[in-house]
Parts: C-alpha cells; sequence; structure tokens
C-alpha cells in the first residue's frame, strides 16, 4: 500500500510512495527508468539486478522497454520514466501502439514539470493528454492514476497482465532528495543481462 | 513533380546481406521505411525467426536495439543517411553503456543525387557516426555487401560496440525523378 505523504488537499500522489506500490512483491519484474526524476524514485526503493536506469538518452526509455519485453516474451517489463522524458520520444507511443507486447506495461509519472533542469513546466501541464495520446496510438489499456486506490490496484495487475498497458500517474511536483543508483551503464547493462542468464 | 521508387535491384547484394543478419543470429530488426532497404525489409518481415519493428524515427531503433540485448537478442537497424542524424545523442548511451549493434545505412546525397536537401547529411554521414566512435565500413559494390556486414556484424557483438555499413548510392542507383 503507498503511504499518503502529502498534506492539504493536493490530491496528486508522492512520486517515492508511489514507485513503491509499483515494485512491492515485483518478483521477476523487470523494470526500466527514464533519465532523471523516476530513475532516483526506484534507487530509494532499492536498488535490484532487474533494474536498468538510463543516466541518459533522454526519450528513450519506453524504446529500450519494448526491445526487451520482444526479446523476453517469458518475462513482465515495467517501464518507469516522467513525462518530459516521455514527450521527448512521443513517437514510440505509435510504435508500441503498432507492436503491443503483451508484457509490457508503460508507466508516466506526470508532474507537468522538467525536474532536472529547475521545474519548468512540461507540455503535460499545458493540457497535452498523454493518455490520450496512448489511446490514439492503439494502446487498448491506458490509465489514468490520481489517487491510491487506483494505484493499488493498477499496481496489483503488474503482477499478472497479458496485454500492453499505458498509466498516466499524476504525482506532486516535488523534488525529493536524490537517492542516486549506480551509473556505470557497463556495469548496469552486465549485471541485469547476469540476472537474466545471459551474461 | 513525382518521386518514383526504383526498381528492386538486379544483384542480389539485399539476399546477400539477410543471410550475414541470419548467420549472425540477428532476432530483432528496427527500420524506417526506406527504398533501398525495399528488398531487405521484405525479407527480414517474412522470416518467422525476426520480429521487423517498424520505427517512427531512427533513434527508436537505438532504444530498440538496447533493450533486445538487455533480453539477450541481437538488433540490426536498417536506415537512411539522414536517419544517422536522428541517431546521434542516442548513440552516446551505447558508448557509455557498450551496446552492441549494427546499423546498415542506405547513403543519399551523393552519387547521381538529385535533391539537394540529401546532400548536407548524406556527405557527414561517415564523419558524424565516427565523431561517436561508431566503426563505419562502406560499400561501393554488390560483391562487397554480404562479407562486409558479416564483418559489421562480427565486430560489434564480439567487441560491445557500434558497427555501421554505408551502402553507397552507387549500389543502390540514384533515385529517379520524373517531371
Amino acid at each position: 500500500m503507498s503511504q499518503p505523504t502529502q498534506g492539504g488537499n493536493d490530491p496528486r500522489l508522492d512520486r517515492r510512495a508511489a514507485m513503491r506500490t509499483l515494485l512491492t512483491g515485483r518478483g521477476d519484474l523487470l523494470l526500466v527508468t527514464g533519465l532523471g526524476s523516476t530513475t532516483w524514485d526506484a534507487a530509494a526503493v532499492g536498488d535490484d539486478d532487474k533494474n536498468f536506469y538510463l543516466w541518459g538518452a533522454m526519450g528513450a526509455a519506453a524504446m529500450i522497454g519494448l526491445g526487451l519485453a520482444i526479446a523476453r516474451p517469458e518475462r513482465r517489463v515495467l517501464v518507469v520514466t516522467g513525462d518530459g522524458e516521455m514527450l521527448m520520444g512521443l513517437g514510440a507511443f505509435a510504435t508500441i501502439g503498432v507492436e503491443r507486447p503483451p508484457n509490457l506495461a508503460l508507466v508516466v509519472f506526470d508532474n507537468g514539470r522538467y525536474g532536472e533542469t529547475g521545474m519548468q513546466a512540461s507540455h503535460t501541464e499545458a493540457g497535452v493528454s498523454l493518455c490520450g495520446v496512448a489511446r490514439a496510438c492503439g494502446i487498448e489499456e491506458v490509465f489514468d492514476i490520481a489517487d491510491e486506490a487506483a494505484l493499488d490496484a493498477f499496481a496489483a495487475g503488474l503482477r499478472g497482465f497479458d496485454r500492453t498497458l499505458f498509466a498516466r500517474i499524476l504525482i506532486h511536483a516535488d523534488d525529493p532528495p536524490r537517492v542516486l543508483p549506480p551509473r556505470d551503464g557497463v556495469f548496469l547493462k552486465n549485471r541485469f543481462r547476469r540476472a537474466l542468464g545471459d551474461e | 513533380m513525382n518521386e518514383v521508387e526504383p526498381p528492386l535491384p538486379a544483384a542480389d547484394w539485399p539476399d546477400d546481406i539477410f543471410a550475414a543478419l541470419k548467420a549472425a543470429e540477428i532476432r530483432q530488426i528496427g527500420y524506417v521505411p526506406d527504398a533501398g532497404h525495399t528488398r531487405l525489409i521484405q525479407l527480414c518481415r517474412a522470416d518467422p525467426e525476426i520480429r521487423a519493428v517498424g520505427l517512427t524515427s531512427e533513434e527508436e531503433g537505438i532504444g530498440l536495439a538496447a533493450g533486445a540485448w538487455l533480453g539477450g537478442q541481437r538488433t540490426a537497424l536498417l536506415m537512411q543517411s539522414s536517419g544517422v542524424g536522428n541517431c546521434i545523442n542516442m548513440l552516446s548511451m551505447t558508448k557509455s553503456c557498450r551496446f552492441p549493434m549494427t546499423l546498415l545505412v542506405t547513403m543519399r546525397g551523393e552519387w547521381g543525387e538529385f535533391n539537394p536537401w540529401q546532400v548536407p547529411m548524406g556527405t557527414k554521414t561517415q564523419a558524424a557516426l565516427e565523431l561517436m566512435d561508431v566503426l563505419v565500413y562502406r560499400v561501393e559494390r554488390a560483391e562487397e555487401a554480404g562479407e562486409t556486414v558479416i564483418a559489421a556484424l562480427d565486430i560489434a557483438f564480439n567487441g560491445g560496440l557500434v558497427t555501421a555499413v554505408l551502402l553507397s548510392q552507387r549500389l543502390i542507383g540514384a533515385k529517379r525523378w520524373v517531371k
């Protein structure tokens, strides 16, 4: 269960709690995180050999998830990235909408901000709907999540889905302390492949 | 002015490249539709062992290939020289992580090019790749295509690096234009 950490009437979810909810009881779920805050969020939950963190290549997270999901149809793949990172790779929605791997779940933590560069507004803050893009690109299972009950239900579904999922999770625009995972790309790559038995 | 797709090449170099991809156990192909790669794309799409993924932009292919390698599969990317420009920042990831992959690039902007807008990227394709430490091979004649792709795939996947094979416009045949 995610823990409420925001005071007042702000309905948005706490990003660290949301990541924890997504990964609790993850089993053999494979995780790819995008450049920036979602990588720190995953590290805050706990480093894991089955995590591949992006420290660059902004816009690539969803496509890495696609290549991984195609390569390992017996495993479930979760991509968690931010709205800014996803907006930079918007074409990936169209490509994933065509391929529709049944073992890929794509999640965007949407705070309407570019967290790494000073919290400038992103296009989602101006009204661009990533759920709308996902639906228009042919992704059939789309979740627009703004409360803990919906998040808990979605997280439970991550253990046994069999269609391409997209979820936009509305998160609070805060900047929690950074928790940095390893940043050596070769190490991360080899560790991940070893966890899958490929090294 | 209308663009007319060139006929399929008489030489069988796309079949030789396909044989090289099969021998190297390439399991994923990322491509953006391209006249020069028409036959190779058809061959890949028809092969049950290969997942051929159409991309909206070439840079998506670098991510696809990285993910495939994380999952234990080998990928080659098919693109036109203009698409190389779209990939440049993504090649920072392949260098940082030593992700292996091979780019098969049909050249524009050189031999017999009609469209001057193809020239700036076409004439800088090799230099741009080499600036990002991609190992570049070039094919001018049909009979070199298969062996060159074999060499490029070998060193990519044995050495943990990105290689590219530039298929010259003279080999492919300049695009024909009519009024």
